[in-house]
């Protein structure tokens, strides 16, 4: 006899599947289930009262309708009824329909939690089970609301059973995860970590998952779970294969409960007591062991359930990365899956491998693996896997290894699968670059990504060749030689055509002596892919065009003719037509000096963080590059790959602005002949502002040019002024006014506006923020008709802030008359992240009575971030880096304000994020990316902000590498809403 | 784990179970995507894939595909024995259980998935108690009814 018969058959149920089933088409479908929906609902308006049977059954025909992908819109209040039902049965169908078609109306919620109520009271274990499944399965704020107090005591109790235990701890878990304020730490706390003592399996094993998440948030309260878990781990570890009975999975003792124990492990740090940290190495080298004895069964579950706790094992020993001797052991275990018959475990050994290669103890013992990861890439017939191994060999690359590795990967280029062509383009560029020993290689290497796959060689990559070829004399020759060569090709890549466009233009002189590439023929192969070229490249090469008059003066008279034809001068594109005329002119009227002068070679960039790097750590996660930052492996590759700095370990998110060729728009117009004086036509095609602080000022980068160096006062005023220029030190001020804070906060997402006012004074702010640096206008208006003497404002930093935040002010005019208004100008640079504002101390005498009055300047570390956009898939794998609890920071609030959608965007971006639509699955959620930008550090913020309009609340996450930041921002911004 | 479904090789959605917070738009929306990304693969590939910033755990039991995606430092290879034991629990319940069984009794899948996994977590891995937890409800069913009879899908014994 099956066993279903046992269960309930519902007839009319199962007549009505079959219905569903036999419909031909999706058109007989809906009718047959809007003919039901009709019965249903009459059913459940009519005069006679259902028995529990029918009302099971109907309850039973909505949800299978729901499930099926049809709106469901009535029949809650008949599922409600049946959770007070006595037949167990009945119930179970009233909490399923519960749990999978929640409905946030009150009155219904105020009836299922009093049902929940009920049966949570009940003691009895089995309607407790189901009641804690329903909170567990809806999770929803109004059940933690409702319930969170009371679970704790019911997981703890001594007389709960140990079913009600099992469900009791993953059902808090659920609300914790949703709603972690709810959940009360207590005296409870300590109860459950003696859980991991529980005789009973199940309990230890659900409880093991409470624990894990509660001591991400509070390690400390839960340090004792330490050596609990290593002692159950042993004692697991060491039993037989059979000493568990139903706990044992195909001769693997309590597979789950292992690697449960394995990741709570790895919350913390190695054991601090010398016998723990002991036994528990002892466990690790059992499983170590354990995988090198003849399998107990050739059923794939028992190899599966045995490999999880040995890949978990191995998670474990790369966490605490202080044991060599397990390093390598896990390593050469891995070495043995790499050629395993079974995909799955390629895969594993492959991804965890990766993280294994950048271990310096085992980053050798990877190494050994190179031929078989190679040999992955070329035969997996998976691709998930293939990008596994790609991902592997940029792992373990260095200097020894970097041209094998550098060639497989080109050669793995010409067949990749077209969606993992760009990231394994970036990763080319920078394992060439970094590896460089001599930059020939490098430029070759270059030019076949773009041969191979011009079309995902991004900006970033080739940007990044022609600032080394810039800057290394050595490899302009041939560089030129080479481009120009490649540019025979009949069809070649554009991005190819922009390479050789600017190298040439700079260094074409260089092989001018060669007849074969004699500067017409150059000018003529440049000029034969002109007309195929987008907007942006014929512009480049415009300005190539401009430089070979200075270069060839005998190309003039063609190049002249090219510049002056109708299809330049005439362009329908404002750029062409205006770069066609300048450089016309600029030819015609400046002297063979002044254009030597004006189109002269490029200066050496500034040395900075590969832009290539920083655009695979947007894409991959500040993990994924990190290996090649530290450069630890390596101590002799400074100089001769300069390009790549260190970067300091905090950073975590390089701006693109910090790019050095940062700028992607299309290319600005150049500089009028006029005020190019000071050279370098071309720099405005590559560079912003900050990297180049000798192009003509514009009115835009005034306001920052004149921040740079903290421009003296003069030496005169310094002695004329015996009155210490320094700021007054805190205890010379005044505490601020009570209303200082909220004052504050309304600056937080804007930089404009009036700072305070009172009957006397108004004080007004106008400010900018670019990078890590500010100006700041501080307007003084003296409201009445009488003359303010001695008026004195100052900025002062408490506490550390000095070394934070560098703050410069000009005196103002000691007096201020009745109605008249003065200016102050700050200039701002943060140099690192700093929590508190600095203060600004107003003092005057107005009719002989002294004022004073400070106030907290509207200076908050948002004012330093950089807007960052990124895709959903960048954002997803950021936010996955960023994952451990001290990055987090996290507010659940009421709103303050009327939700809005509107209000909060603009909020948002005043706060200075980047906001990045279709990244969060619920469009009602805002999600926002950026960096801080300090003088010493920069900082990548993630943020994200829910809201919840039904409760009128939000909960804000923040994720960022500092854990300070973090904090300080989360607040900042929960007070806006 | 984040959410299971179960759908059949014509993409037909069997069960879903959802332990993350989403519309009812978004869930369809995954679904779809899920469904198709997944019968695309052929038969000899790995059983884990990348997919948005989840890990897809996938494997196939005659006509039908069990899949969950579990976060990034969720291990791949217990969560493929989490869609076994599943299997288990079920078959031992039905009696070699097959996709039918599934449709017409798929309240009953729901209640055992329950009492093995709860809010995404292991609850319960001994499959004897997670069955008596199923049946107590049965012997208190005054009912009894016999249901048609169907094949494994599980074991040796060959699909419908």
């Amino acid at each position: 006899m099956p066993a279903v018969s046992k269960g309930d058959g519902m007839r009319g149920l199962a007549v009505f599947i079959s219905d569903i089933r036999n419909c031909k088409s999706k058109e007989a479908e809906i009718k047959r289930i809007n003919k039901e929906l009709a019965n249903i609902r009459s059913k459940f308006k009519g005069d006679k009262a259902l028995d529990g049977y029918s009302k099971k059954k109907y309850v039973c025909k909505l949800l299978f309708i729901f499930l099926l992908g049809h709106d469901i819109d009535f029949g809650h209040m008949e599922a409600v009824n049946l959770l007070s039902s006595n037949k167990y049965t009945e119930k179970q169908i009233g909490y399923l329909f519960i749990s999978v078609l929640v409905n946030s109306n009150s009155e219904l919620i105020r009836l299922i939690n009093n049902a929940i109520k009920n049966d949570l009271a009940s003691r009895n274990p089995t309607f407790m089970c189901l009641a804690l499944h329903c909170i567990a399965n809806v999770g929803s704020r109004e059940m933690g609301e409702a319930f969170a107090a009371d679970i704790p005591r019911i997981l703890v109790a001594g007389d709960s059973m140990d079913s009600v235990k099992q469900s009791a701890a993953l059902c808090l878990l659920r609300l914790y995860k949703a709603s972690p304020d709810l959940v009360p730490m207590g005296e409870w706390t300590a109860r459950v970590v003696h859980l991991l003592n529980d005789q009973h399996m199940g309990v230890v094993t659900a409880a093991v998952s409470l624990i894990t998440c509660l001591c991400k948030k509070n390690p400390d309260d839960f340090k004792t779970c330490i050596s609990l878990a290593v002692s159950r781990l042993s004692r697991i570890v060491s039993s037989a294969s059979t000493d568990l009975q139903d706990y044992t999975y195909y001769f693997v003792p309590a597979p789950w409960l292992s690697v449960k124990l394995l990741r709570l492990l790895q919350c913390y740090p190695p054991p601090e007591d010398a016998a723990v940290k002991g036994r528990l190495v002892e466990c690790l080298e059992t499983v170590l062991n354990k995988a090198q004895e003849p399998p107990k069964s050739k059923k794939v579950q028992h190899s599966n359930a045995k490999n999880a706790i040995l890949f978990e094992t191995i998670s474990l020993i790369i966490h605490y990365d202080s044991e060599p001797n397990l390093l390598v052991r896990a390593c050469n275990q891995l070495g043995q899956f790499l050629q395993h018959r079974e995909t799955n475990l390629r895969y594993l050994a492959l991804e965890s491998m990766c993280t294994l290669a950048s271990s310096e103890f085992s980053h050798e013992a990877v190494k050994t693996h190179i031929d078989t990861v190679i040999n992955a890439l070329k035969t997996e017939r998976d691709v998930s896997v293939r990008q596994r191994a790609a991902d592997l060999l940029y792992a373990m690359c260095d200097r020894s290894n970097a041209k094998q590795i550098v060639s497989e990967m080109l050669r793995y280029l010409e067949t990749a699968d077209y969606a993992i062509r760009e990231e394994i383009v970036l990763k080319v560029a920078i394992l060439a670059e970094k590896y460089a020993v001599d930059y020939s290689w490098y430029v070759d290497t270059i030019l076949n990504l773009i041969r191979i796959a011009g079309d995902y060689v991004s900006e970033e990559v080739w940007y990044r060749v022609l600032q080394i070829v810039t800057n290394r004399d050595d490899v302009q020759g041939y560089a030129a030689k080479t481009v120009f060569e490649a540019l025979q090709a009949p069809a070649c890549h554009e991005n190819m055509v922009k390479v050789g466009g600017y190298i040439l233009g700079e260094f074409g002189n260089l092989i001018a002596g060669d007849p074969r590439s004699s500067p017409p023929v150059q000018f003529s192969l440049l000029h034969s892919k002109f007309h195929l070229c987008s907007v942006a490249t014929r512009a480049l090469l415009l300005s190539t065009y401009i430089k070979f008059i200075n270069l060839f003066p005998e190309t003039k008279a063609t190049i002249q003719g090219v510049l002056r034809a109708g299809s330049q001068l005439r362009n329908a594109d404002v750029e062409l037509q205006q770069r066609a005329v300048e450089y016309l002119t600029l030819s015609s009227v400046a002297s063979t000096d002044v254009l030597a002068t004006v189109l002269e070679e490029m200066p050496p960039f500034p040395e900075r963080e590969s832009s290539i790097l920083a655009k695979l750590k947007r894409k991959k996660g500040p993990g994924a590059a990190s290996a090649l930052d530290d450069g630890r492996r390596d101590p002799s590759s400074n100089d001769i790959n300069g390009g790549v700095e260190p970067t300091p370990s905090t950073v975590s998110t390089p701006s693109p602005s910090a790019d050095l060729l940062g700028l992607r728009a299309a290319p600005p117009p150049a500089a009028p002949p006029a005020s190019a004086g000071a050279g370098n036509l071309l720099v405005d095609v590559f560079d912003g502002p900050a990297a180049q602080p000798s192009l003509g000022p514009t009115p835009e980068e005034a306001f920052l040019s004149e921040l740079e160096p903290p421009a003296p006062e003069s030496p005169m005023a310094l002695l004329a002024d015996p009155a210490p220029a320094a700021d007054p030190g805190p205890e010379d001020i005044g505490p601020p006014i009570p209303e200082a804070d909220e004052l504050l906060n309304k600056f937080v997402c804007k930089n404009n506006g009036v700072l305070f006012e009172n009957q006397l004074l108004q004080i007004g702010v106008k400010s900018e923020f670019r990078q890590n640096l500010g100006r700041m206008y501080l307007f003084y208006g003296n409201k009445t008709s009488v003359q303010f003497q001695n008026f004195s404002p100052t900025v002062v930093h408490p506490g550390d802030l000095q070394t934070q935040l560098a703050v410069q002010t000009k005196r103002v005019a000691a007096q201020v008359d009745g109605g008249a208004q003065v200016q102050q100008v700050l200039n701002i640079e943060c140099l690192r992240d700093f929590l508190t504002p600095p203060l600004l101390s107003v003092r005057f005498r107005y009719g002989g009575a002294p004022q004073a009055l400070t106030l907290k300047l509207p200076v908050t570390i948002n004012k330093f971030f950089q807007p960052t956009e990124m895709a959903a898939q960048d954002f997803f794998q950021r936010w996955k880096q960023l994952s451990l609890p001290q990055q987090e920071a996290q507010k659940i609030f009421k709103a303050n304000h009327p939700m809005d959608a509107e209000v909060t965007k603009a909020k948002l971006l005043g706060f200075g994020s980047a906001l990045l639509d279709n990244v969060d699955p619920n469009p009602e959620n805002f999600v926002g990316a950026g960096i801080i930008q300090t003088k010493a550090l920069q900082v990548g913020c993630l943020l994200r902000l829910e809201p919840n309009a039904q409760a009128q609340m939000y909960r804000l996450t923040l994720r960022t590498s500092k854990e300070s930041v973090s904090r300080h921002l989360c607040e900042l911004l929960a007070q806006q809403f | 784990m984040q959410f299971m479904l179960l759908f059949s090789r014509q993409g037909k959605l069997r069960l879903q179970k959802w332990y993350v917070p989403l519309s009812d738009k978004e869930k369809k929306k995954i679904t779809r995507e899920l469904v198709q990304t997944v019968l695309a693969r052929k038969p000899k590939m790995c059983s884990f894939l990348e997919w948005r910033d989840l890990k897809i755990v996938y494997k196939r039991y005659a006509s039908l595909y069990f899949c969950c995606a579990i976060e990034d430092q969720d291990n791949e290879l217990i969560t493929l024995e989490i869609i076994h034991r599943y299997v288990e629990l079920l078959d031992k319940y039905f009696g070699s259980v097959c996709e039918l069984d599934i449709i017409f009794n798929f309240e009953k899948a729901y209640f055992i998935l329950d009492e093995f996994l709860l809010g995404g977590e292991v609850q319960e891995t001994s499959k004897k108690n997670v069955l008596k937890a199923i049946e107590q409800a049965d012997l208190l069913q005054e009912k009894t009814e016999t249901m048609y009879h169907s094949k494994s899908f599980i074991g040796y014994k060959k699909a419908y």
